[in-house]
């Protein structure tokens, strides 16, 4: 059962908030209430799997591979504690920032839609599973992008929608194929019969791994697909945003992972999905962080390092050994939380000062230093400054790329760990250091005690632990590496899921 | 029967594309609309088109004889049905939205996201 609870969760409390829909406070609590068992029930998960190995039940009481597998191994498991955690943070936040018309308008409803749709993909072990989690996950997040109505939301939306549709289709259209020629949407089992596949069909099934490619690449936001991402995160209110950067992109990572790790990963399909996913990897950090670079507006900023980020997690990927599959495991957690961290900061720079402009900011570090340490702190984290969580992401990175000798894509990493510092310094000197230009020089907005908590709370929370996980790096490194190994092997997935018979 | 329906998810796969490389919204929703049934024809496709009995097995008996249909395509194809069905009438929404908002149907006009103000 344990591993149904990630799922159940959310889902249940969906329902919940649907039926106390008049009652908009109480909606809150329910929320939160849920997002705070899931948080408990998939620590206990995580342990769970991590002292007795995989866990995986068929849905219903159907055996795999006929039945639809749940599958927790320990990607699974870090994924959902950390969906379950930035859940419950970004739940404390909106207390705050979601207005009530969004409420009214059942936010919190599609809220725990969306986190049941992204606790489901990264449990499923079914491709066809997978896609309708992903559907769930991006229809609440259609609705919820653009549940406030104005025009800038609702061009976003365009975008966001249109964008994800065609890779929805990608995504069918491959596991279609798939299924023609294997039979089977069983990832275990489709695992099991890959070498038989692509020894038959070896075009086609190269052809199916490019069309997963560009299916998750562009939920995952890699270059060059990624337009559709700085065109709509910064058009919702923030904690929306927050939970967008934070997980959305994170799942198309992680079913990259999945595909190229379970499925293609022993075939003989890497000749040209790794340099393929190594170009990309390069790219998508250097244009997403130069695109960050030109902006002025903190959120599209933000927006643009996702991008940049991704492309780490990518070269991770694509260096494809069990250590870099590690540090893109650690860095992925690490990524999620400092990018949440920064856009809650400038939620509440946004509440004090009135402006997520850059150019009509300044001066916050003279006028409130606690609120620039809260920046601070996760920005230095982002750029990786020793000792903190992105210090030990990037080594991790960097080191298995050396190791592989892609001296090439590593120089790329660094060159642009160089520029995301600069962009952290730009908002830094902007915001914080320089005098506010007189004309927008408006006095302060103070809040009232309550929502200053529900605002600073979860921001510092999560600062904290990327501290936390920069001081102990080490235990939580030997973590990522017990789930590399995991998924270097697949045939302790394969065998954990179909049993000892295949 | 297999080659005619694979030049008919061709040609939907094409006509799709290009209605999604016009600047008209509208077209861009007819695209989607083209590029899933397109896709989902292609599920169908791939699970065999074969006359054979409905994968019942009769009452009485653990097995079935003889040659009976795939049940597994149509049921994914149902649910990509439905699915789909759900995301266009979304998409309508939201487009009818952008529309009244926006008074175009240019996807060229919608570029307030995409540059400084």
């Amino acid at each position: 059962m344990t591993v149904v609870y990630p799922i159940l969760v959310p889902l249940i409390a969906a329902v919940i908030c649907g039926l106390v829909r008049n009652y908009r406070p109480l909606q809150r609590w329910v929320s939160l209430g849920a997002t705070g068992v899931a948080l408990v029930l998939n620590i206990r998960l995580l342990l769970v799997v991590q002292a007795d190995g995989i866990q995986s039940v068929g849905i219903g009481g159907w055996a795999a591979p006929f039945g639809i597998a749940l599958v927790a191994d320990l990607l699974s498991a870090i994924m959902v504690v950390v969906t379950a955690f930035m859940g419950l943070m970004v739940a404390i936040y909106a207390f705050d920032d979601i207005t009530e018309d969004h409420e009214a308008n059942g936010y919190h409803i599609l809220y725990q839609l969306l986190l049941a749709g992204v606790s489901g993909s990264f449990m499923t072990g079914d491709m066809f599973n997978l896609f309708v989690w992903f559907e769930i996950m991006l229809i609440s997040s259609f609705v919820l992008l653009a549940m406030g109505g104005s025009r800038e939301e609702t061009e976003g939306g365009v975008k966001y929608v249109i964008m994800n549709m065609i890779s929805s289709a990608v995504f069918l259209a491959a596991t279609g194929l798939l299924f023609g020629i294997s039979g089977t949407v069983n990832m275990a089992d489709l695992g099991s019969r890959i070498h038989r596949l692509a020894a038959m069909h070896p075009v086609l099934v190269t052809a199916i791994a490019m069309l997963y490619l560009i299916a998750f690449g562009m939920k995952a936001a890699v270059f060059p697909l990624f337009s559709w991402l700085p065109a709509s995160y910064h058009t919702p209110p923030t904690a929306i945003t927050t939970i967008f950067g934070a997980l959305l992109t994170k799942v198309g990572v992680y079913a990259l992972i999945r595909v190229f790790t379970l499925i293609f990963g022993t075939v003989n399909v890497l000749w040209l999905a790794q340099p393929l996913l190594l170009v990309i990897a390069s790219l998508t950090m250097l244009t997403g962080v130069f695109g960050a670079v030109a902006q002025y507006d903190v959120r599209r900023l933000l927006s643009f390092h996702i991008v940049s980020q991704i492309g780490y997690l990518i070269l991770g990927l694509a260096i494809f050994t069990a250590a870099s599959l590690a540090g893109t495991i650690f860095y992925l957690v690490h990524v999620i939380l400092a990018k949440s961290a920064l856009f809650l900061v400038a939620g509440i720079v946004n509440k004090n000062y009135g402006e997520y402009d850059l150019k009509k900011l300044g001066g916050i570090y003279y006028n409130n230093v606690a609120l620039s340490m809260l920046f601070f702190i996760p920005a230095m984290a982002l750029a990786g400054i020793p000792p903190l969580s992105g210090f030990w992401a990037k080594f991790g990175v960097i080191r298995a790329g050396l190791e592989a000798e892609n001296y090439i894509a590593v120089g790329m990493a660094l060159f642009v760990s160089v520029w995301t510092l600069y962009s952290m310094t730009k908002i830094w000197t902007y915001a914080y250091m320089r005098k506010r230009p007189a004309d927008y020089d408006r006095p302060k907005v103070e809040m009232p005690s309550s929502s200053f908590w529900l605002r600073w709370g979860p921001t510092l929370a999560i600062g904290a632990i990327t501290v936390i996980m920069g001081i102990f790096a080490g235990p939580l490194y030997g973590l990522a590496t017990e789930a590399a190994n995991q998924l270097v092997d697949p045939n302790i997935y394969i065998t954990a899921v179909l049993g000892g018979s295949n | 029967m297999n080659v005619l329906l694979a030049a008919v998810i061709g040609v939907l796969y094409a006509t799709g594309v290009y209605m999604l490389m016009r600047r008209s919204i509208v077209k861009l929703i007819l695209g989607i609309g083209l590029l899933s049934n397109a896709t989902n024809l292609l599920l169908f496709t791939v699970g065999e088109v074969s006359r054979a009995a409905p994968p019942i097995i009769p009452k009485g008996e653990t097995t079935i004889e003889g040659a009976v249909a795939n049940p597994i395509p149509q049921a994914l194809i149902l649910t990509a049905i439905v699915i789909g069905m759900a995301m266009t009438a979304y998409a309508v929404v939201l487009v009818k939205r952008a529309y009244q908002l926006t008074e175009s149907d240019d996807v060229d006009e919608m570029r307030i996201t995409d540059v400084e103000v």
